[in-house]
């Protein structure tokens, strides 16, 4: 794998200066943390410009930083790859709860479609300007977004307005239930029955 | 009180009336491989539009991963994949062997090796042997099946067990192989080559097979990078991306292997990649057997975070307290903070890991990158325009899996 290169990061740095807010590197891999306001014309960039390249959006999620004290709360992580510079490259978005929006990208990778519903399925965030914007995981009407940090392993989400199928034996007319008590009594002729009833 | 009556219409010839039609497939339907449900508008027989709605095996293993350590979440891994089950537990192993730093050993290495690239031929072999069987080909998948037959008595081999096999420990393996590991898969390789060639004669040249799936499902480089595809099925449309060649794990760049490639990016296509990767897979296991199997230990010397051997468990007291240091509840490993996504090569495409540390034995956020949720997400726009016939043709050449695909 082509390590991403010093150059691209300072690059980087330099056409959006007020819009990174850091370079994190660890493991060999970069990634940039970067205000969300922008985040299209970010990605537009890196898509476009030919030394960076990033031709698929291999993935984009999410993490809720609410456990380890992070302000804001949730940070949307897109991963890009670019194939013919072997190069891999994460960018994080910072999203505040109180403002819990973020442009989608779907005008630049098709796939960001699902992968942006999935996001907003399970934490919550608002794609703006996405064209679908369903819940795809958990069923329409379901209340709360199971990934975030304060919705509970176990216990909540549990759906208890399901309606009641109630037993046949309860609706049938008397007549019904006076049959089965003959058949009972034919029983008792029965010489196969074991106990007599 | 009478209505006042309307004029009666001019007599005019009537326009003959046409809707569309809506036709829901699935979710729970022969050829779609697991519960997805397609909600089709059609025209006639043609599909002009395509729904995908998904969900219905939603597990919650992202969640889960948040409360069980790293190495207990691995038999979960392979539950996601049951075509591939221990392709999945490679992935996650170096994806959580990328956020420790730690090197494996080469023995280690060359098993994971062979097991993936086994499989890999399984998957395949379920692919386009189903594939077959969906368009009305019964025979190539029977064929097929005899050979799974013999990778799954292998796994059983080694693992225990066939399908949730759970078998990578973070660090290396649960075990070492046995000894009649390596004569199983000789005999595998041996035996291989003349069913590819019994399906391969079956299917490559037959015309039907030909015109039910040339120029169907095309979707073009551009579509397919578009799309997030990755693995056979951008390889298909002509796109050279392998995880294995562009970024190795797990030593695959001692490996001497081919990418093969497609042109139109069809039906045809994809099942033909499929067909050539089974001939590199075996080339590569070829390899590592004409070696031998490295000599030395199969887990890695970093006490912290490697179990124990077993044979030493029951007569070392140091082993002993190790283990259950390990094991058992509010213990387990310590992992450095930070956050790593780490890719491998899954016979379906990219499986992405994406794990967020911070310094406790669980892990704090995991992402799987599933590459059928990506690729499902494609197959509207491979769909629109073509018959229904052709719906299990292209469904089934994308080779969805719904455990993967909704976690």
């Amino acid at each position: 794998m082509t390590p991403f290169s010093e150059h691209l990061v300072d690059r980087f740095r330099d056409t959006f200066p007020d819009d990174v807010i850091e370079v994190v590197e660890f493991r060999g891999d970069y990634t940039f943390i970067v205000k969300k306001e922008r985040i299209l014309e970010i990605l537009q960039f890196l898509k476009d410009e030919p030394d960076y390249d990033f031709d698929l959006l291999a993935d984009v999620t999410c993490v809720d930083y609410l456990k380890l004290g992070g302000t804001p709360r949730f940070h949307v992580v897109y991963q890009l790859k670019s194939i013919a510079k072997k190069h891999r490259l994460g960018v994080k978005a910072p999203v505040s709860e109180s403002d819990c929006t973020i442009d989608s990208v779907e005008s630049l990778w098709a796939t960001a479609n699902w992968l942006e519903r999935e996001v907003y399925d399970l934490y919550g965030i608002v794609f703006n300007h996405h064209s679908d914007l369903r819940r795809i995981l958990m069923p329409d009407g379901y209340e709360g977004h199971p990934l975030r940090k304060d919705y509970p392993l176990e216990g909540r989400g549990e759906r208890d307005d399901l309606e009641v199928l109630q037993r046949i034996a309860n609706q049938l007319p008397d007549d019904i239930l006076m049959v089965e008590t003959e058949s009972v009594k034919r029983g008792k002729e029965n010489p196969d029955g074991a106990d007599v009833i | 009180m009478a209505k006042a009556t309307q004029p009666l219409p001019v007599h005019q010839e009537p326009d003959l009336h046409t809707e569309t039609m809506i036709l829901n497939y699935g979710p729970s339907h022969p050829s779609t491989h697991g519960t997805i449900h397609l909600e089709l508008e059609l025209d006639g027989e043609t599909v002009i539009r395509c729904r995908p709605h998904i969900g219905y095996l939603h597990s919650g293993f992202e969640k889960l991963g948040e409360h069980l350590t790293y190495n207990q979440w691995i038999p979960l891994s392979d539950r996601m994949n049951y075509l591939s089950p221990l392709a999945n537990n490679i992935g996650f192993a170096v994806a959580v062997e990328k956020l420790l730093d730690i090197e494996i050993t080469p023995r280690a290495q060359a098993v994971r090796v062979i097991l993936a690239e086994l499989s890999r031929i399984a998957d395949h072999l379920v692919c386009t042997g189903m594939q077959a069987v969906d368009i009305g080909a019964f025979t190539a998948f029977l064929y097929g099946f005899g050979d799974r037959e013999k990778i799954y008595n292998i796994f059983e081999l080694v693992t225990g067990t066939r399908l949730t096999t759970g078998f990578t420990r973070v660090g290396g393996m649960m075990r070492d192989v046995p000894d009649d590991f390596i004569p199983a898969v000789k005999d595998f390789l041996e035996t291989f080559p003349e069913t590819w060639k019994q399906i391969d004669g079956l299917l490559t040249r037959n015309k039907i097979w030909v015109e039910r799936t040339q120029g169907i499902g095309v979707l073009s480089a551009e579509d397919a990078l578009d799309a997030g595809f990755t693995g056979p099925n951008l390889r298909a449309s002509g796109v050279p991306y392998d995880i294995r060649a562009d970024e190795p794990y797990c030593g695959y760049e001692n490996y001497d292997f081919e990418i093969p490639i497609g042109e139109y990016g069809d039906v045809y296509d994809r099942w033909r990649v499929r067909m050539e990767e089974m001939v590199q897979s075996c080339h590569i296991i070829r390899q590592i057997i004409d070696k031998g199997l490295p000599a030395g230990p199969i887990n890695a010397d970093v006490p912290k975070v490697v179990l124990p051997d077993k044979s030493e468990l029951f007569s070392k007291m140091e082993s002993l307290i190790h283990q259950f240091k390990l094991i058992m509840p509010g213990h387990g490993f310590e992992m450095p903070k930070g956050e790593v996504y780490s890719a491998t090569e899954s016979p379906n495409g990219e499986l992405g890991f994406y794990l967020v540390s911070d310094g406790s034995n669980m892990a704090y956020r995991l992402r799987v990158r599933p590459p059928s949720f990506v690729h499902l997400s494609g197959l509207p726009r491979m769909l629109e325009g073509h018959m229904i016939s052709d719906i299990v043709a292209i469904l089934g050449s994308i080779n969805i899996i719904a455990g993967e695909l909704d976690r």
